[in-house]
């Protein structure tokens, strides 16, 4: 045994050695241990340096409030993690772990430096220093204060885990496994109450699991014993589930909860492998009984910062549970009983203890204890300095003046290797908070208090602030029974016994004889900022609590204020001259405590991440060497490349192949909708800008769809299949969100008509075949079937059968091609393809993807929705006017169009742009001015399509111009990083204006 | 995350449900008769209020019926939910 680890327990096993190191040296400690607890056993208190002044700093507490011990783990690996708080990785074989923020070196720390420069840097310095000049943010100031801050490293690897989600109903969910959870869960599981219990430590019990002290008895049993009993028969309740190892990460509204379960975390290396790390509880509970405890509040003085300086209730936990002194001449500095429990503990294992208390008096049984036992008190007395650099060495203390407000007579130095300070409790409201809940202030002892609104959910225990034993006892058993609506508990008639506090003061900020300016008296720990930095920001002027926090950073770094949010506030209040309890507090926001990446993403990673859609024929496509593009959540061919040739190479040939020639084309990832009902043709007058009533049957119709504002929304053209049917074909990445628009007008606006939607999107198959031969290669495929214009003009449909499989042509194009789409039932889309393919052989039919299908249509001019427009395009804008019914009495969107705004000329208008240069190919996106010399620039546009037309021989493009309507032949430049490129305003149809290919 | 009683499905998650505003505005049956202004009204205002307000759903990952809901905002009670047509119920 090392010289601190004084004491033999039940919760670590000591004959089980386990070895770790810590900074590259290694260390010993036990099954049951956490790396803090195996620290402190080796005598070691420095873990880190502070934030901004890189001041030493050591392990201040026992759990997830912890500010200082935040270390990394297992560096140098992909498993490497930061921010982890020392206080809850339970021990390992092989654990690899070392401090933050210190570089070059936990001992010898270059920042320092800070430290000896502290008056200088105030809150807001960084916001007041680094303004300017500008241009030094990035190259000098953020480099240098990223080397010298900063909180650990990131793993710079993929995360090779496995984390889980899962989810969970349950009846009740009680939150917590101290005494005040156990006594609600058994009450629950008893009354045949599917339950479920999580803690958020590797074993139940909180603190009342090693309170071993004789003035805290549980019929008539010392509270620790009881509690253990009573654990074990929970244990055998069926119908409650107990999670150790899960922490509650977020308490969202209709008693959704999260929570997040450790699997693995706490196993040697070589056994965590392949085992689910994390998994993530996803819990809908009908009611939630949150028992979530209180943290020990730390006390605000000169110099409080010191390793060693530890919280009283975590120094008695590293005793009575651990078996770990935290030093061998300890001084206690309170301002209420509950430290003097650590203060008996200690002396009761022969460990010199001495006390330091605010207070005058105490008449309290556990004080009356102290005394007995001889331990030293210094009342109505406040510790004013500390010594010690990496650890305290001693403290000074003085009297308090008659309001507390001053400090009198001498100062008194007392040696110390531990100072342990206890300055109340804080009730954990996060989880009510969450929820919805509101808090009340509590005058007599300065808490925040749950204010009982919620018939899903209650508080018990100290969170809702109840801090005596027997007080937690008696009002968890009664707000149990009556919350779940249950007459009798086991615990109805068990007698409590406790000590009890009848003395209480409190005091912020610890008065000194040192001028306030030259103090440091830290409040928030990881983020360094001190009770003079927050009376700095109220001298400044900033009142409202959720400014002081960002102005000085108080509570905003990884332990979200747990241990400073009270006492920034208590400053506040106490400067300003007003009641604490009229300040609010700042908002708790989940998660509790911080979550890894994984826990969040669960199994949505790599190929699980979303939805990738396929076409029946995708295979064919990979076959045949297809790049891919993602379309919403569709791959696409996005053009074929031959030997090794570019997107530009593989485009020019497919787009010339399609235009001398065939191409075809995998269409099937287009929305299609199957409309029926007697009042079908009527819906389709509504929705599109066109008419549809005379659409003879047999035939096809684009139509041009708008937002209610007259703005376009999407395209496509539709089929009339028989007299009350239609199929809507709409644009790939419109497709959903168009049957929702349909659907919400049928059922809101319009649920007279007999109109039904169905989306066949995933049914059908569409291979697009374009091109002068393409009529040939439909004739080999389909000998029997007349393609003559005559029986099958553009713009028509008929029915057909290809190995013996139904299925629709349709001629239409995009291309402006003579050209016909196949559909098919999907599961013979890839033979069609393959027939398709093999017809076209003799005309060297060529597959061709997105891109050269891109630039097709651009050379005939016809829009992409979402491309050429962007959501404050109307048709009149896109020179599209003859799509806009004139007869129409309305259609969605038709009394936008004649809005003032939307009659204004000098709109953004479609129109085709030609470089002076043929072989100058625009950037999509690019800015448009009309005049050069004006600076700056006065942008009249933007480029919206772009490409080389090999048909052409030239570039061509796309754009929206102000008032372009009326700027044909006008020249106008597009500015770019190097160069100003002229073009001039054309006409946006390049290709074969007269239709004389489509009729071909 | 709410629990929301669809009226034809009954209580699912609220992530199979999307919000679409404010209920109970009327298309206009002669939107060319309207003013601008008029006009505007209906396509633009919509209230945004602190307290009870009469919301649209949308059951999209269920079965994909809109229907009309009665959120308190402050405090996400749901105090009603009512199928399409059907009379607002009085809060
Ligand atoms: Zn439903």
């Amino acid at each position: 045994m090392t010289k601190y680890r004084i004491n033999k327990t039940r919760f670590v096993d000591q004959t089980k050695t386990v070895s770790f190191t810590f900074d590259g040296k290694k260390y010993h400690g036990f099954e049951g241990d956490t790396l803090a607890s195996a620290l402190l056993s080796n005598g070691i208190h420095l873990v880190g340096r502070s934030f901004k002044y890189h001041r030493p700093r050591g392990i201040m507490s026992c759990g997830s409030e912890e500010p200082n011990a935040i270390c990394q783990i297992n560096d140098n690996t992909d498993l490497t993690e930061p921010n982890v708080r020392a206080t809850e990785i339970e021990l390992y074989e092989g654990l690899k772990a070392s401090s933050q923020n210190c570089w070059p070196s936990l001992n010898f720390d270059i920042g320092g430096i800070n430290n000896l420069i502290s008056p200088f840097i105030p809150a807001g310095f960084y916001y007041k220093t680094f303004m300017w000049p500008k241009s030094f943010w990035k190259k000098i100031y953020e480099p240098l204060i990223r080397l010298s801050a900063g909180l650990g490293k990131s793993p710079t690897k993929p995360d090779p885990d496995i984390y889980d989600h899962k989810h969970e109903h349950c009846d009740v969910l009680v939150i917590g496994g101290g005494i005040s959870g156990i006594i609600s869960a058994k009450i629950a599981a008893k009354n045949n109450l599917k339950t479920i219990l999580i803690e958020d430590k590797n074993i139940l019990g909180g603190s009342t699991i090693y309170q071993n002290n004789k003035n805290f008895i549980i019929d008539n049993q010392k509270s620790n014993e009881w509690l253990m009993n009573e654990i074990s028969e929970l244990e055998k309740l069926d119908n409650l589930i107990i999670k150790t190892r899960t922490s509650l990460a977020a308490f969202h509204s209709y008693n959704y909860l999260l929570a997040k379960e450790n699997i693995s975390d706490h196993l040697p290396l070589d056994k965590k492998n392949g085992s689910i790390r994390q998994r993530l509880w996803k819990i809908r509970a009908d009611k939630v009984i949150v028992a979530a405890g209180a943290i020990e509040r730390p006390l605000i003085f000169n110099n409080n910062d010191r390793p060693g300086i530890i919280l009283a209730n975590s120094v008695k936990k590293y005793l009575d549970f651990y078996g770990v002194s935290t030093g061998l001449n300890n001084i206690i500095f309170t301002n209420n009983d509950s430290a003097y429990e650590t203060a008996v503990s200690l002396f009761e294992k022969g460990i010199s203890v001495k006390i330091v208390d605010i207070r005058k008096k105490s008449s309290s049984n556990i004080v009356k204890n102290a005394e007995d036992l001889g331990i030293q008190i210094y009342w109505n007395s406040t510790v004013v300095n500390t010594f010690g650099y990496k650890k305290i060495k001693s403290i000074e203390i003085m009297n308090l003046s008659e309001d507390g407000s001053n400090v009198t007579g001498n100062k008194h130095e007392i040696q110390c290797d531990c100072l342990s300070i206890s300055g109340g409790w804080t009730p954990m409201v996060h989880m009510h908070t969450q929820s919805g809940g509101k808090l009340d202030f509590r005058e007599i002892d300065q808490v925040f208090v749950p204010s009982e609104k919620s018939e899903n959910h209650i508080n018990v225990g100290s969170c809702n602030g109840d801090f005596e034993l027997e007080e937690i006892f008696k009002n968890t058993t009664i707000k149990v029974k009556k919350f779940l609506n249950i007459n009798e508990s086991s615990f109805d008639k068990i007698s409590v016994l406790c000590s009890k506090e009848l003395e209480k003061k409190n005091i912020w900020l610890l008065p000194n004889t040192i001028s306030e300016g030259k103090t440091k008296s830290f409040i928030d720990f990881q983020n360094d900022s001190t009770a003079k930095d927050i009376k700095l920001a109220l001298r400044e002027g900033f009142k409202s609590i959720e400014h002081v926090k960002r102005y000085t950073t108080t509570g905003m770094a990884t332990d979200q204020g747990k241990l400073s949010n009270m006492h920034a506030l208590g400053i506040i209040a106490d400067t300003a001259g007003v009641k604490m309890g009229t300040l609010g507090t700042t908002t708790f926001r989940p998660p509790f405590t911080p979550l890894t990446f994984g826990a969040i993403v669960g199994r949505s990673v790599g190929k699980f991440f979303d939805v990738v859609r396929k076409t029946s024929i995708h295979e064919w496509h990979v076959q045949n060497n297809a790049k891919f593009e993602n379309v919403g959540q569709w791959k696409r061919p996005w053009y074929y490349p031959i030997n090794n040739e570019n997107l530009h190479e593989a485009v020019q040939r497919e787009s010339k192949a399609a235009r001398d020639s065939a191409g075809i084309l995998d269409a099937s990832t287009l929305g299609k909708i199957d409309i029926q009902g007697s009042d079908a043709s009527e819906f389709l007058n509504r929705v599109y800008t066109n008419a549809w009533s005379k659409l003879g049957i047999g035939k096809c119709r684009y139509g041009l769809m708008l937002n209610e504002d007259g703005m376009v929304y999407d395209d496509g053209v539709t089929t009339r299949l028989g007299e009350n049917h239609y199929l809507m074909t709409t644009t790939t990445g419109g497709a959903s969100n168009v049957l929702s628009k349909l659907e919400d007008y049928l059922q809101t606006e319009w649920p007279e008509l007999d109109v039904y939607l169905t989306s066949v999107t995933d049914h059908y198959s569409t291979a697009s075949i374009c091109g002068p031969n393409s009529r040939k290669i439909l004739k080999k495929l389909f000998p029997n079937k007349d393609f003559s214009d005559e029986t099958f003009p553009h713009m028509s449909y008929q029915d057909a059968i290809i190995d013996k499989i139904e299925c629709r042509i349709m001629r239409i194009s995009f291309t402006g091609e003579l050209s016909y789409e196949i559909n098919i039932e999907s599961k013979y889309g890839k033979s069609l393809w393959e027939n398709c393919i093999k017809a076209g052989e003799e005309y060297k039919i060529t597959p061709y993807g997105t891109e050269t299908m891109h630039l097709l249509r651009a050379e005939k001019g016809f829009i992409i929705v979402g491309q050429d427009t962007d959501g404050t395009m109307t048709p009149i804008d896109l020179q599209m006017d003859w799509i806009v019914s004139k007869k129409k009495y309305d259609f969605i969107g038709k009394r936008s169009l004649y809005r003032s705004d939307t009659i204004r000329e000098d709109r953004k208008q479609l129109v085709g742009l030609l470089t002076d240069d043929p072989n100058e190919i625009l950037e999509e996106g690019a800015q448009i001015v009309s005049e050069l010399d004006k600076k700056p620039f006065e942008m009249i546009g933007h480029v919206t399509s772009s490409y080389f037309s090999p048909n052409l021989n030239k570039s061509i493009a796309l754009a929206v111009v102000k008032g372009g309507k009326k700027m044909k032949g006008q020249k106008l430049f597009v500015p770019m990083e190097n160069k100003n490129i002229n073009v001039t305003v054309s006409d946006f149809i390049f290709l074969d204006k007269e239709n004389k290919r489509i009729n071909a | 995350m709410f629990v929301i009683n669809c009226p034809y499905c009954g209580e699912r998650d609220q992530s199979e449900f999307s919000c679409g505003g404010e209920a109970h505005i009327l298309r206009p049956k002669q939107p060319t008769e309207l003013s601008d202004d008029e006009w505007a009204e209906y396509l633009f205002m919509r209230k945004n209020i602190k307290g009870v307000q009469f919301e649209r759903w949308n059951h999209a990952h269920g079965c994909r019926k809109w229907f009309n809901m009665v959120r308190d905002t402050s405090n996400d009670k749901i105090h009603a939910v009512y199928k399409m047509g059907e009379k607002p119920p009085v809060i």
